[in-house]
């Protein structure tokens, strides 16, 4: 019985806290739905593409050549060195010690060779991430909105990949060691280790007893940081490596500067123009909606939540905005973030089974002057590496402020009163939209 | 010949049983704006040299409601679609040109969905075609040799991909177009787009526009080319504030294919 301890605590540590992710991931799926229908399930074929072009291909992260590359090191290291991770996982449950490579032969030395390389190269990466971040200072990266928690997180995660990649090579400078000294069945000759190997000199003086040591605390640790890691996801900004892909997938197709047309209001402008509608005739199917546009989370649709939990903070789409890059208070990073930070708090309560608060997104998170300030340039949209769409949430934003409280700024008023009276958004009148034709010489 | 049968609305073509192949949309700001009205005669005057059928809506044109959908009020928006979309279907129009990339982007990705539905183009993508077909000939011309830096209207470029047209028109004056810091993809706003033009901006450090005249002054231009009325106005204030106004011009294509040639 004793013999299997070991397994048997791996297997309670697995499953709790891969289940507790789960448990996350289901809490995040229920929060996406609390948004309204989007039809997002069109076009498959292309939808397919724009994922492996996007998210898998990283197309529009390489657009920025430094940080495009060391991004795609850190994911393809990432991807590569989870298969280890699968041998991890086997051995912890069954006991064995690279249990593939009995099977692998020298292909095993490839992937190992492989995997450190990789290991390696992200810790360069990595480094030089937060270089960039915490003595180059990047100026996306100290915005306010980036203030406390955000900052952190970003932080927190640099450090989180530093010490697994430490322990991975660790863990196998320490198995190497112990294959050329120990002459023990358990550490088999196996792998190849051009990076680890270099470390051999940590050991040096040191007894087989306390090199084991080495390896099982850092084969332990490595993966319980993994499933610790696995579980930070859910309250950081590095959800973004699940949900990048889903977040492509169901991004917008149609050309950036398509605004949806409500559907709401159709039937009621229909109705209006119609001159044999019954005024007071009841709609065969009401698809009036309580009211129009958003005042908070729930009212915008589940793609806009969705891509509030993928935002990365990376904030290449307010260093592209002209609204913030000269000086106004709008930040479409902000605009996602506040979308997330109050998506959390409807969230929380519900976890909880309790009241929602009275807060809403509009006011207490976003406030009118930023909502104000978009030029609907789309420059934020394009700059977004996995195609968030903030201008769609500034909009139904603006919506609710014009169609629900009238709240738009008196010139804008002026605007449309002059586009409703007279055909123009100025004061002109519409008979003279040809004057120019008698002013012309041909 | 006299304007009135050179250019002739809608209206006076159904009365004599005529359809043009060409509905030229002018717009808000080419009907009425004094700087813009130049932009409309001009690409008039090309569709007259290439001597293409087409004709204006006049005053049964109205705005597309584009300003209104972008501050947010979807109905005025409807309204305006669903009056102007009775007015065009009215006329069996097919084919529409602007030099508005505003209604532009809204005839062509926003009516659709209420019932209009045409092929609509932006008047660079017009004058493209019309230059290739060899309807219009420039060949340098008056802009030869000259430093020229052309601003992207974002609802042209990135709401809808097209960036290659107008620089293949400009290429045509054999003049020297220099990029600016952002453009294309990563164009900067005039600071004009979504309903700005209409109100003042919000607190902030500087202008748009005046960072987007810093980039393009730093191309040390004698020439800023435009495709957006809008974007004429923002780019003309941004350069009179730099007190520029003398040695740099702020043209839209149309205008300097017209007067490249004096066509």
């Amino acid at each position: 019985m004793g013999a299997y301890v070991s397994n048997i605590f791996f297997g309670v540590l697995f499953f709790s806290l891969v289940g507790l992710f789960m448990r996350n991931i289901r809490r995040i799926i229920r929060n996406i739905k609390l948004g309204n229908a989007a039809n997002r399930y069109d076009q498959p074929k292309k939808r397919w593409l724009h994922m492996a072009r996007i998210a898998l291909g990283q197309s529009k992260m390489v657009r920025k050549p430094l940080s495009g590359l060391l991004h795609v090191i850190v994911y393809v290291g990432f991807v590569v060195i989870n298969i280890e991770l699968l041998e991890i996982v086997i051995d912890g449950f069954l006991g064995t010690h690279r249990v593939f490579a009995p099977f692998l032969g020298g292909f095993y030395d490839v992937l190992i060779a492989t995997f450190e390389v990789f290991a390696a190269l992200v810790l360069l990466s990595v480094v030089l991430f937060w270089i960039r971040r915490n003595v180059v200072r990047i100026k996306r990266f100290w915005s306010a909105e980036m203030k406390g928690w955000p900052k952190w997180d970003a932080d927190i995660i640099l450090y989180a990949e530093v010490v697994l990649m430490g322990l991975f090579l660790t863990m196998n400078a320490s198995d190497y060691w112990l294959q050329l000294n120990a002459q023990d069945p358990h550490y088999l000759t196996a792998g190849s280790f051009p990076v680890s190997q270099w470390l051999l000199p940590l050991f040096d003086g040191m007894g087989v007893a306390q090199v084991v040591g080495i390896e099982r605390t850092t084969w332990w640790l490595h993966i319980t940081g993994i499933l610790l890691f696995l579980n930070y996801l859910h309250y950081s900004k590095h959800l973004h490596i699940i949900l990048a892909f889903p977040n492509t997938w169901f991004a917008k197709l149609t050309p950036q500067g398509q605004l949806t047309n409500m559907q709401a209001v159709t039937d009621q402008v229909k109705l209006m123009l119609d001159p044999n509608a019954d005024p007071y005739a009841t709609p065969a199917t009401d698809t009036t909606p309580s009211f129009f546009g958003a005042a908070d989370v729930t009212d915008l649709n589940w793609v806009q939540l969705m891509n509030a939990y993928s935002c990365t903070e990376c904030g290449r789409c307010t260093a592209e905005c002209p609204a913030s890059q000269t000086g106004k208070k709008l930040s479409p990073r902000k605009i996602m973030m506040d979308t997330r930070d109050r998506l959390t708090e409807v969230g929380a309560a519900l976890n909880k089974g309790e009241q929602v608060n009275a807060n809403t997104l509009l006011d207490n998170y976003i406030s009118r002057e930023e909502l104000w300030a978009c030029t609907s340039c789309n420059a934020c949209v394009e700059a977004c590496p996995i195609a968030i769409d903030p201008l769609s949430i500034i909009t139904d934003m603006r919506r609710y402020l014009v169609m629900e409280q009238s709240a738009a700024p008196t010139e804008l008023n002026n605007m449309m009163s002059n586009v409703e009276n007279n055909g123009a958004p100025w004061p002109f009148n519409q008979q003279d939209r040809i004057a120019w034709r008698e002013e012309i010489n041909i | 010949m006299d304007n009135m049968t050179n250019i002739a609305t809608m209206a006076e073509l159904a009365a004599q049983g005529k359809q043009p192949e060409v509905l030229f949309w002018v717009g808000c700001a080419g009907s009425f704006d004094d700087r813009a009205k130049k932009i409309t005669k001009a690409f008039v005057k090309l569709l007259i040299k290439a001597e293409v059928s087409f004709a204006v809506l006049g005053p049964e044109e109205s705005c597309t409601g584009d300003p209104a959908k972008r501050a947010g009020n979807e109905f005025l928006f409807q309204m305006q679609a669903m009056t102007n979309i009775e007015v065009l279907n009215g006329y069996e129009v097919k084919k529409i040109v602007t030099a508005c990339p505003h209604c532009f982007n809204t005839l062509k990705n926003e009516y659709p969905g209420l019932g209009g539905k045409y092929e609509v183009v932006h008047h660079t993508q017009f004058l493209k075609q019309l230059l290739d077909e060899g309807k219009l000939k420039v060949e340098g011309g008056r802009f030869s040799g000259k430093r020229i830096t052309f601003h992207d209207p974002c609802y042209l470029g990135r709401a809808n991909n097209e960036y290659e047209a107008p620089r293949a028109v400009l290429a045509k004056l054999e003049s020297e177009l220099i990029e600016m810091k952002s453009c294309k993809a990563k164009g900067l706003c005039c600071g004009a787009g979504g309903t700005q033009m209409f109100k003042d901006a919000e607190a902030g450090k500087k202008e748009i526009n005046i960072e987007r005249t810093e980039q393009a002054l730093d191309t040390q231009p004698d020439i800023i080319a435009v495709g957006c009325p809008f974007c004429n106005t923002m780019m003309t204030d941004g350069v009179k504030n730099k007190e520029k106004e003398s040695s740099i011009a702020v043209m839209d294509i149309a205008e300097l294919i017209q007067q490249a040639e004096d066509l």
